[in-house]
């Protein structure tokens, strides 16, 4: 069988890409080809999260997804959501949750995700929405302290505000 | 890894459905699954067009399009409110919040998984599938349905009066395929247990020996619950010796119907 390759065009990190792709090709392998090599391959079978991005502002795995299907919306990777992350990455780089770091694009992809859903999440919030986020060197408690100390040092520097106000 | 001659993305029901007659064909739900087939697909046909993402709720029924998400599900305020939280509740450990945002309902029921948590809940919960050639038909008799090349539209839902439902399954790990997993609903005063994960795919049981006809009880229940452990086929795999499967059928069936006098929760 020879595929049809396709034309495609999606919105990456805010600006306009189009390509021609095979139909089977999937939006990491896009993605990576397009210099977004903050989304890395894990499991392949849909269960680690490594390969999260948002699609129109919703986490998927990219891993799993054909480009074909993303043609039209918006992607977001890590690459185009620097500062956005810088907010919280250093908090949970603190607690020492980074460790190897192979895991860490996907989790702050889904953190961004998070928060925009729900800014004020609850630490049993945090563990239900990051489930589908494995790490193999942390435990996950160091991720949680993390997101945990970011969102108490928001609530003190909102008070603080409030206070000079 | 599967691959793919084609991506088509139907124009129309009629379109998917004539494309799909080809058996090298394949209709996408939300891949998850499917891209770790090996097998190649002459025609991958894509549903994503056709306004089949969305719930509808009237006064008769919900009708849940074959491209709404798991998350769709999870996050329904009037499914949450209708069915007590048992909806979110049999989503809600699925893999993460990104894998529901792709799995899709259709792809759910059709698959007719065995260790599906979404056919278990939706057949004690009187659920109906509509197919574009085949019409209305009840999900108990389309779970025992063969695989054909019909295309699933749409979920229906319908709404009973004084409805209660529950869901409960037991899981090595949160994210991890369930044990066995077990929903109950009591519709029109009547009730119905359904089992899943055995690992076979879900069987629906209903009160055929009158143990609940004197109203549930902690008696009744667990009375229901040893009955059903003599009903419901278990297999053993990695996750759960036969004899295994077997117990939790009796406790989580019990478990299941005393929830369903509980409102609001304690689900899971």
């Amino acid at each position: 069988m020879t595929p049809k390759m396709m034309e495609v065009e999606l919105t990456l990190n805010g600006r306009t890409v189009a390509d021609r792709v095979e139909p089977d090709s999937l939006l990491i392998d896009f993605l990576r080809a397009h210099g977004c090599l903050s989304v890395k391959c894990g499991c392949e079978t849909a269960g680690c999260g490594l390969c999260t991005v948002l699609v129109d502002g919703a986490p998927v795995l990219s891993c799993s997804m054909l480009t074909a299907r993303a043609a039209g919306h918006a992607v977001q990777t890590l690459e185009g959501l620097q500062e956005e992350a810088a907010d919280f990455v250093g908090f949970i780089a603190d607690q020492g949750a980074d460790q190897c770091g192979f895991c860490n694009p996907g989790f702050v992809m889904n953190t961004i995700a998070l928060l925009r859903e729900n800014p004020d999440p609850t630490d049993d919030e945090i563990r239900a929405y990051l489930a589908g986020n494995l790490c193999r060197c942390s435990g996950y408690d160091g991720q949680l302290r993390g997101i945990r100390a970011y969102l108490d040092s928001r609530k003190a520097e909102a008070k603080g505000g409030a206070a000079r106000d | 890894m599967i691959t793919m001659q084609t991506y088509v993305q139907a124009q129309s029901l009629e379109e998917a459905w004539q494309l799909n007659q080809k058996r090298s064909a394949r209709i996408l739900g939300g891949m998850l699954w499917t891209r770790m087939e090996s097998r190649p697909v002459s025609t991958a046909i894509d549903l994503c067009r056709l306004g089949l993402d969305t719930i509808e709720e009237t006064d008769a029924a919900f009708t849940l399009g074959a491209m709404v998400t798991l998350r769709q599900i999870e996050l329904h305020p009037g499914l949450a409110a209708y069915t007590g939280g048992a909806a979110a509740a049999a989503v809600r450990d699925i893999v993460g919040v990104q894998f529901r945002n792709m799995a899709t309902i259709g792809g759910s029921v059709w698959g007719r998984f065995g260790f599906s948590d979404l056919l278990t809940w939706l057949l004690a919960s009187g659920a109906a599938v509509e197919l574009y050639k085949g019409g209305v038909v009840p999900l108990e008799a389309f779970a025992a349905m063969p695989y054909d090349r019909d295309v699933l539209v749409r979920v229906i839902l319908p709404k009973r009066p004084g409805a209660a439902f529950a869901y409960q399954a037991v899981r090595i790990g949160r994210t991890d395929l369930p044990v066995l997993n077990c929903a109950a609903a009591r519709l029109d005063g009547g009730y119905r247990v359904a089992v899943g994960a055995r690992p076979g795919k879900a069987v629906l049981l209903q009160d055929d020996a009158g143990l609940l006809a004197r109203g549930l009880t902690e008696e009744s229940a667990a009375a229901f619950g040893r009955w059903a452990a003599g009903q419901v086929p278990t297999g053993s795999n990695a996750r759960g010796s036969a004899a295994y499967r077997t117990h939790l059928v009796k406790v989580l069936s019990r478990r299941a119907l005393l929830a369903l006098d509980r409102t609001g929760g304690d689900q899971g």
